[in-house]
């Protein structure tokens, strides 16, 4: 009787055990092509963008003027000018000023959810937090367009409300979820010994988080704010709406400026395939493209940099 | 058994299934006919009016219609997506050549209606003329006029009298038609005016700021802006825009909008560009505030 039973199970156990020895190699390789994608994708997506303007870059791109000239006229029936300084001007106006909204606001927001408060309260603002990252990108270009516009010009007595601050502030909005997010994930991840170490020692509740919360979870919460930057660097169609969309380098935040991605948004759709102004337009989805992988090395190697001390 | 009954099963319902898929393809192009429409964002109310009056006319026909501007349509028409291309101006040499070389027949150009380029400023503006030289002061690269009171005037709600030049994208026809009737051919736009992508925001946000002047078509105009009074040359009798005026040609900035076909129309769409130019098709043109051209 014993015999029979450890035979059959010996049995099901080799049977399992084949199966696992065909399908494990076969997940582990399907998993390793996952991971192969993502750089297949960077790469894939990088050639492209570089390809399609190769020929203009390389050939009649005048890399001095696009860099420092301000003047961008690439449909110019007499002089074309291809100057990219007011529109980088323009991108960084509105990032910068969005960065100073969003990183107080959200990892405030980060602190207060992850440490002050509990129970259904937390979960609820939680999900707040959550919905306001669904709301479309266009509905925050609208609300710029039509509700931040006239409180502007009443309240800041600008000429017109379509400026640096109504882009920063809804880019700001636009990024403070993802902060909260990120930067709750990280504050939950340090260790519950660390803050009753803390309280022990007679800290208070605000030492104990600048003092021992903050440093302990500084990657995570740099990541945070670096992630809350590519999205605004990124974004296009609100800033689109909310900046009202004017080549010139701003002089204050109530002046009007264009970004690099609304540029590439508002105007590839009329070029001709191929011709100088459209190949001039990718040349700035690589500048781009630059800007985004320099915001994202530095987050890598800050990082790195913290966990190795 | 099994092995045998498998493939037969999955022969007999492959048959059907691209029997259902013949059937429904068959069918749908017998019963409807769907025209692409695309171009011009100033003719883009019209396109849509009579594209839903016309289903009115022959249920067997849709029209689909999207703005995008009179560039984005005809580089539709170079590439062959489009029926119909919508443009507040007439095709360039250069776009018709690529129209022929792309497709072996040149745009084909049929006039649908009439309008004019009306400059709109916020309805306490108190202005009551403008010439079309202060016009290329103001908008014109190398233009002087940066203040309402370069033009002699005082905008009350307009913080430091800073004139805010409101402007299309570049793929626009009016922005075109701007260019050469208001700053001449060869002239570009001052840089900083706010460029946007639609007719009718030009005019909500010259609506919504005191100190702003913008561009739009005739038919876009609303009560929250006002029509400036147009005079071609310093000291001449200003005319102000209306249909009256746009019709006659006495309005300087008045102009034709056109639609394109890949050469002469035929079937559906000979037929629709036909009721177009009927009566019904022009009384809708009047409807929306443009001028019929019959």
């Amino acid at each position: 009787m014993t015999d029979t039973t450890s035979g059959t199970d010996e049995g099901q156990v080799s049977t399992s055990r084949r199966i696992a020895a065909i399908v494990e190699p076969a997940i582990e390789w399907l998993i390793r092509l996952c991971g192969f994608s993502a750089i297949f994708f960077v790469f894939g997506i990088f050639f492209f963008v570089f390809s399609s303007g190769a020929d203009f870059i390389m050939n009649r791109l005048d890399v001095v003027e696009f860099m420092t000239s301000p003047e961008w006229y690439p449909t110019s029936v007499s002089n074309k000018r291809y100057g990219t300084l007011a529109l980088v001007a323009g991108t960084l106006s509105v990032t910068t000023l969005a960065m100073m909204i969003a990183v107080p606001f959200g990892l405030g927001t980060a602190v207060f959810i992850s440490e002050f408060c509990d129970g259904p309260f937390k979960e609820a603002l939680k999900i707040i937090v959550e919905f306001l990252a669904a709301i479309p990108s266009v509905v925050w270009g609208f609300i710029g367009l039509a509700i931040m516009n006239p409180v502007i010009i009443d309240v800041f007595n600008a000429p017109i409300g379509l400026n640096v601050l109504n882009g920063g502030v809804i880019l700001g909005l636009m990024s403070v979820p993802i902060i909260v997010s990120i930067g709750e994930d990280a504050l939950k991840a340090v260790p519950d010994t660390y803050r009753e170490a803390s309280l022990a020692l007679g800290a208070t509740k605000w030492q104990t988080v600048y003092k021992v919360l903050f440093p302990a979870a500084r990657s995570g919460l740099l990541a945070a704010v670096l992630l809350g930057v590519g999205r605004a660097i990124g974004e296009t169609i609100a800033v689109l709406m909310a900046t009202g969309h004017a080549v010139q380098i701003p002089n204050s935040p109530l002046d009007s400026v264009r970004t690099l991605t609304a540029t590439i948004a508002a105007e590839l759709g009329e070029t001709a395939q191929g011709g100088d102004h459209y190949q001039a337009l990718f040349a700035i989805g690589v500048l781009l493209f630059i800007f985004t992988f320099a915001v994202n090395l530095t987050a890598d190697l800050l990082v790195r940099g913290i966990k190795n001390k | 058994m099994i092995g045998n009954n498998n493939p037969v099963r999955a022969t007999i319902a492959l048959a059907c299934m691209s029997l259902l898929f013949a059937a429904c393809s068959g069918g749908d192009r017998a019963s409807r006919t769907l025209i692409q429409n695309k171009g011009s964002d100033t003719l883009v109310n019209v396109a849509q009016a009579w594209a839903e009056n016309y289903r009115k006319v022959d249920e067997s026909v849709g029209v689909a219609v999207s703005g995008g501007g009179s560039g984005t349509g005809i580089a539709a028409l170079i590439n062959g997506t489009v029926d119909i291309a919508n443009a507040s101006r007439g095709i360039k040499l250069e776009e018709q050549e690529k129209v022929k070389a792309s497709n072996g027949v040149g745009a084909v150009e049929h006039t649908v209606a009439v309008d004019a380029v009306v400059f709109f400023v916020h309805k306490d503006n108190p202005i009551k003329s403008i010439t079309v030289q202060q016009l290329a002061c103001i908008y014109a690269e190398g233009g002087k006029c940066e203040n309402w009171g370069d033009l002699g005037l005082e905008v009350p709600g307009c913080s430091g009298q800073e004139l805010i030049r409101v402007s299309r994208q570049s793929n626009s026809g009016t922005y075109e038609f701007v260019r050469e009737e208001v700053l001449g051919k060869n002239t570009d736009f001052k840089l900083g005016s706010r460029d946007l992508s639609g007719s009718k925001d030009v005019v909500d946000l010259v609506g919504s700021t005191p100190c702003a002047i913008g561009y739009s078509g005739l038919g876009y105009g609303t009560d929250r802006v006002k029509a400036v009074c147009l005079s071609a040359a310093p000291g001449e009798q200003c005319i102000a825009p209306t249909l009256a005026t746009a019709a006659d040609g006495s309005y300087v900035l008045s102009r034709p909008l056109f639609m394109y076909t890949l050469g002469e129309p035929k079937g559906a769409v000979a037929t629709y560009l036909e009721w177009i130019k009927s009566a019904a098709g022009q009384k809708i043109v009047a409807d929306n505030g443009f001028v019929p051209v019959r």
